[in-house]
């Protein structure tokens, strides 16, 4: 891990006290509570200069053998100093049934559809995003298909379709 | 009455060259959304050759054509498209179920795949396969053409048969167990 890596987390360290961190194959990751996970991104974007916001995903870890701790859905945020050439990975803990987490749009507009999809998939809401809409699944849909409690096989939504017979067509 | 025909003169019954036209005219709409539209591609181009069967004319208006191909999965978002053009083609019309995904869905048994499109829609014939040769397609428009020589009627009566009106069930509905697991979670 690079100088400038460690005194980003360091940084962060001091700001919202001990966080939980490590590095695996070159991969920074870094454990951010909820309630302080808007503050700690705006500091690393206006402080720290990671300008652009990589990707937002989402693992769930039902059945995982060791869950974590904190919460059943782990929320990833990807980063990127394009200047410097540093990556880090935010993560934040969510459980049911409180899955609020403020959105990040008033930082990086590139959150915009990704939280949408993460809307549409695991049914986690952003508060404070200006369009929060399914972007995949058709209007209609009321389930999370990628939660790991949703079913493989079965009717799933589409039942509800209609038929159309000879005489109909 | 004796009538004296011409030799170059050939009698028939009305429905027998009606259906004779149609079937050798049949026009394809390709619904492709998957690898089996290459292999619909394949079985149009010089290799295959549909046009010895008289059904190369691909149009891509439904308002134009007689013979839908369904080739490729298809997702429950798509479904309400395909009975939309379903709907806009003109009748006497058929619908070939191409490779194993149109038919039964496949390996694809998610969420979002419909598992075999004679769910929603009336099939008249299915193609195996993953995806099918050409030349199974080119059969499968043989053994449409065969069908309709054999039941094809001018006003198109064979299709208000009420067998033909049964929604059909190319797979066989999921195990009760499982059922459960899936009706838990609604």
């Amino acid at each position: 891990m690079s100088d400038e890596l460690h005194r980003v987390v360091a940084r962060l360290c001091e700001v919202f006290g001990p966080l939980r961190w490590s590095e695996f194959q070159g991969q920074t990751r870094v454990v951010i509570p909820r309630e302080h996970l808007f503050a700690a991104l705006k500091l690393l974007k206006e402080e720290l200069g990671f300008d652009m916001l990589i990707d937002v995903t989402c693992v769930d870890y039902l059945y995982y053998p060791r869950p974590p701790a904190e919460g059943r859905f782990g929320l990833v945020y990807s980063l990127l100093d394009t200047k410097r050439n540093l990556r880090v990975f935010v993560r934040t803990f969510l459980n049911l049934p409180d899955l609020e987490v403020p959105s990040v749009v008033p930082l990086w507009e590139a959150a915009n559809w990704l939280e949408r999809e993460l809307y549409d998939m695991f049914g986690i809401k952003f508060t404070g995003h200006p369009d929060l809409r399914r972007i995949l699944l058709p209007e209609g849909v009321v389930d999370h298909p990628l939660r790991k409690d949703y079913p493989l096989q079965g009717r799933g939504e589409r039942h509800n379709l209609p038929v159309i017979t000879r005489a109909e067509g | 009455m004796a009538v004296d025909l011409p030799d170059n003169v050939l009698i028939t019954k009305l429905e027998a060259i009606v259906n004779w036209c149609r079937k050798n005219s049949l026009w394809p709409m390709p619904f492709a959304t998957a690898c089996c539209g290459i292999e619909l591609m394949a079985a149009g181009a010089s290799r295959h050759d549909i046009a010895r069967f008289g059904a190369e004319v691909f149009r891509f208006s439904p308002r134009q054509c007689d013979l839908m191909i369904v080739a490729g999965r298809v997702v429950m978002k798509m479904m309400p498209v395909l009975q939309r053009i379903w709907q806009q083609m003109h009748e006497p019309k058929w619908c070939i179920s191409m490779g194993a995904c149109a038919s039964t869905g496949g390996v694809f048994d998610t969420y979002s795949v419909v598992q075999g499109i004679d769910r929603f829609i009336p099939v008249d014939m299915y193609v195996p396969g993953c995806p099918p040769r050409p030349e199974q397609l080119l059969q499968a428009i043989l053994d449409l053409q065969e069908k309709i020589q054999r039941e094809g009627t001018l006003l198109g009566r064979e299709f208000d048969d009420p067998k033909r009106q049964l929604p059909v069930r190319a797979l066989q509905e999921i195990p009760a167990d499982r059922q459960e697991l899936s009706a838990g979670k609604r």
